[in-house]
């Protein structure tokens, strides 16, 4: 198969930026879309010029490392995969494909296709978290957890952090990411200790990176993990009855 | 190569097995409280050994310093681990006993692994679920609200624990989300996009490591009272492997180069369940659980190149070889045995496939007996996988599976501290060689991380730090970490300057030919052989024509990758001649030359119950051979049959 493909190219954050037009010839079908990135590299440092750069790694669509936008849409056309998990058989021979890396001022472009995902990881130390020091845990199963409530929280731990659902965004907003990490923890019996101190503390961590969310829901089509977002009205709901909770007279 | 018969001293506890740990822990200096603040400790790597050892000293009040090259210390590839983690709870009442556990990773892993380590291991087990579950890690669980268990390769007992098929990234999550707390206490200064180059040496001890950044290519030295590598294994030099794409062993070959012996390199692991490779051009090859062969059957055709689609063949023109073959453990076979039943059906033209190049692992019974609801329940992620990758239904048709390198029991050595032969310099998890022996079991490289990173490094590292109670670590400005950052900077340069005509993936991909074809599932001496001398023929042309573009000074991924390829062509030599030296088939090392009449592994106790143990000479290769003898008292050393 073959493609013609508009890159986004930048040198570095401050550099300006702009497309570029590279013809990927002779492509399987097979191939997965980042392993046609990969044979258009091949091609580009052949002859001299500097391969484009983008995250990847595990190529499982679970690391969460990889994401671009493919025409458009995070991840591409394909329902609930990441970039590395798309293959080319969903394109048709012939097609022009527009490459872009995320898009959100709290994400700035590091070079190319690769972004600065770090505020992620400030949302997540802001409390994602519960607290227990290694060795001070209880018998696993001294707490029983109703099934349905494990299962739910895992819909939720199954966010890979790739940040597609603020790509999508049209206020570039990271509630569903905030939203999953909060549902996860909250759901469970350890999570509850911490639940209204965690939610505040991350969603006004978020707030300090990202827009604010009008209920597109973009995010949740976006998601290769297809996480609901049912989550972030659950999240919504928290932060209000945290607003009204008196933390010293929590648990009487 | 030459041998030598100094002893490495594994620093085993005396005494009965059962209490080695708790003697060791007792016998251990303890650092106070408020000393432990002065020690400065350096961490390389955030998978699921290093996040959970930089969480534990965080916690125990140490100044720890963590590096990984990812974006977030949630990407390492321990997200990857799909089926369980194994423990030695006994939940499921089928007889399951820390002895047990002890026992059957000793025998599954081909008598090759020290006892005292292992025993270790099993009774930390049972804490890592209890930690895990406090963390908020999303266990399966049964109605009645307690942990369910599942069955896995090479043993009798259910004994995984598991989250979907996506048990390694929840278990990375709660160790991730530990750390995220340490660093928001302020206990751990941590370091993304930041790649360790070498480790940097005085007076013979381990004093710190030379860091470039990847986003500004700026190289500096880092110094700390230890050095702990939790850098993973070194599947990528086949190329194509189950591991992620920027999996390298550079760290622990660095460490090496500097002193660290490397043990066993010729011991990796070839999963008998990955997809089959479709194309020349793939990129990396990925792996359905093991857990899938609880449910799924494998079999092949009967007939030798039968060219039917798979529910077109009878079922009385079948063969279900694994459970003809081995009836007591059947389509859980080891990870070895399996993967070599395999390469035998496909020799024999027995493959299935477009490329023949697979065997089927097939759902229809279990799926007509617990319907598909409850199958898509326990490997829904997993079913939906394949499915992307290849555009099969595996709820209808049979999955094409094959064997894939996807682990490394080989690493660099350690003792019982976990400390490597350098003082000062520990490796954690799947960098080291400690527990697994010469094969691997299922679900129990997520236990191995997790207990070298929570349970067991945050006691051990006090007996070496304790000496160095009120001793600043050596300052940057000495001169041993201006010598380190020259010498990466050469390197660095050295790669941009040779200006030839191939790049870095393509000699790494003509580096994994050579592995897998001679040092992969099935080895003899003249292949062996032969792959020594094309590996160093490669390497030289890799010098003279390799093409990097672009400059050091900025981010520049097929410079990052260059000087990983480079690494991986000295492993690959160290690899075969490690392979080349044992004489027995044991584990995941086969040799042609060594098989019992029925095409078993046969061992040869009596000259190779030992630890092959490396030091590096030099760059002409004279690699000297250092062994440990492997005493078992415990587990009677016994031809292994799961049939």
């Amino acid at each position: 198969m073959d493609f013609s493909l508009k890159v986004w190219r930048q040198d570095s954050p401050d550099a300006p930026g702009g497309f570029k037009t590279y013809q990927a010839k002779n492509i399987s079908p097979e191939a997965s879309f980042l392993e046609m990135l990969d044979d258009v590299n091949e091609h580009l440092n052949t002859i001299g010029e500097e391969p484009i750069a983008f995250d990847d790694d595990c190529r499982e669509g679970i690391c969460g490392m990889c994401g671009v936008m493919v025409n458009g849409h995070p991840h591409g056309p394909q329902d609930g995969t990441a970039t590395c998990q798309l293959h080319m058989r969903k394109f048709s021979d012939g097609d022009s494909i527009t490459i872009e890396p995320w898009r959100a001022a709290g994400m700035p472009v590091v070079r190319d296709l690769i972004v600065d995902r770090s505020p992620l990881d400030r949302i997540i130390e802001a409390g994602g978290y519960i607290s227990v020091n290694t060795g001070a845990a209880p018998d696993a199963n001294v707490i029983a957890i109703p099934k349905e409530a494990a299962e739910a929280s895992m819909d939720a731990a199954s966010c890979i952090g790739c940040a597609a659902c603020i790509a999508a965004c049209p206020n570039s907003a990271a509630n569903l990411f905030t939203a999953a990490k909060i549902g996860h923890l909250s759901l469970l019996p350890q999570g509850q200790p911490e639940r209204w101190t965690r939610v505040i503390a991350m969603v006004e961590t978020m707030e300090e990176y990202f827009g604010s969310c009008t209920n597109h829901g973009e995010c949740e089509s976006a998601c290769p993990k297809n996480i609901s977002i049912d989550f972030i009205a659950m999240m919504n709901r928290d932060y209000v009855k945290a607003q009204f909770k008196n933390f010293a007279k929590i648990g009487q | 190569m030459t041998e030598n018969t100094f002893t490495l001293d594994a620093k085993i506890p005396q005494g009965p097995i059962q209490e080695h740990w708790n003697t060791h822990k007792f016998d251990t200096k303890l650092v106070n409280p408020a000393n432990k603040r002065k020690y400065k400790i350096i961490i390389i790597g955030t998978g699921l050994a290093g996040a959970s050892a930089a969480a534990t000293l965080g916690e125990l009040g140490y100044d720890v310093e963590v590096f990984t090259y990812h974006d977030s210390a949630r990407r390492a590839h321990s997200i990857a681990a799909q089926g369980g983690i194994n423990a030695a709870k006994n939940y499921a009442n089928d007889g399951d006993s820390i002895f047990r556990l002890f026992y059957d990773t000793v025998k599954g892993g081909d008598f090759r692994s020290r006892e005292s380590n292992v025993y270790r291991l099993a009774q930390v087990s049972n804490e890592i679920i209890d930690q895990s579950v406090a963390q908020g890690v999303p266990y399966a669980r049964e109605y009645g609200g307690l942990l369910d268990n599942r069955s896995f390769g090479g043993a009798q007992v259910s004994r995984t624990f598991y989250a979907r098929g996506q048990t390694g990234q929840q278990l990375l999550l709660g160790a991730y989300q530990a750390l995220a707390r340490q660093i928001e206490l302020g206990a751990v200064t941590f370091h993304t996009r930041a790649e360790m180059l070498d480790v940097v040496l005085k007076d013979g001890r381990a004093v710190g490591v030379v860091i470039r950044d990847l986003v500004t290519g700026e190289i500096t030295p880092h110094s700390a009272h230890v050095v702990m590598l939790a850098t993973g294994g070194y599947s990528n030099v086949y190329f194509l492997s189950t591991n992620a794409m920027a999996c390298n062993g550079t760290a622990a070959w660095r460490a090496h180069r500097k002193g660290a012996f490397f043990a066993n390199p010729s011991f990796t692991q070839i999963h008998p369940t990955c997809i089959p490779a479709s194309d020349e051009h793939q990129s990396k090859l990925t792996l359905m659980s093991e857990s899938l062969r609880n449910d799924g059957r494998i079999w092949v055709p009967l007939k030798a190149g039968d060219d039917r689609a798979p529910r077109d063949i009878p079922e009385d023109e079948r063969d279900y070889y694994l459970e003809r073959q081995y009836p007591a453990f059947g389509n859980l076979a080891p990870r070895d045995i399996a993967s070599r039943a395999a390469m035998r059906m496909i020799e024999d033209d027995k493959g299935i496939g477009p490329l023949k190049n697979g065997v089927y692992l097939d759902f229809e019974d279990a799926i007509d007996r617990l319907g598909k609801a409850k199958i898509e329940e326990r490997y829904g992620n997993l079913f939906e996988m394949y499915e992307r990758i290849t555009d099969e239904d595996p709820y209808t048709s049979p999955m094409r599976i094959f064997a894939a390198p996807h682990y490394t029991m080989g690493g660099l050595w350690v003792d019982y501290n976990l400390m490597t032969t350098v003082p000062g310099l520990y490796a954690l998890g799947e960098a080291n060689f400690s527990d697994h022996g010469a094969n691997r079991l299922g679900a129990s490289a997520l236990m191995q991380g997790v207990a070298d990173g929570y349970f067991i490094i945050p006691y051990t590292v006090g007996e070496y730090l304790a000496d160095w109670l009120n001793i600043d670590p050596v300052p940057t400005d000495d001169h041993v970490f201006a010598e380190a950052v020259d010498e990466v900077n050469q390197r660095t340069e050295r790669f941009l300057s040779i200006n030839g005509s191939r790049s870095v993936d393509d000699f790494h991909r003509e580096l994994g030919k050579i592995m897998i074809e001679h040092v992969g599932l099935a080895r003899d001496r003249e292949g062996l052989e032969r792959a020594i001398a094309e590996i160093r023929s490669v390497r030289e042309e890799f010098w003279k024509d390799l093409k990097v573009l672009g400059t050091s000074d900025s981010l520049n991924q097929s410079l990052e990758r260059a000087g990983r390829v480079a690494d991986f062509f000295e492993i690959a030599e160290l690899m075969a001649i490690d392979a080349l030296s044992r004489e027995e088939s044991c584990g995941g090392h086969f040799r042609l030359e060594h098989q019992t009449e029925d095409g078993e592994a046969r061992r040869d106790d009596e000259n190779y119950a030992y630890v092959a143990a490396w030091e590096w000479k030099g760059e002409n290769w004279p690699q000297t051979l250092h062994k440990e003898q492997l005493e078992f008292e415990y587990v009677a050393l016994s031809q292994r049959n799961y049939k």
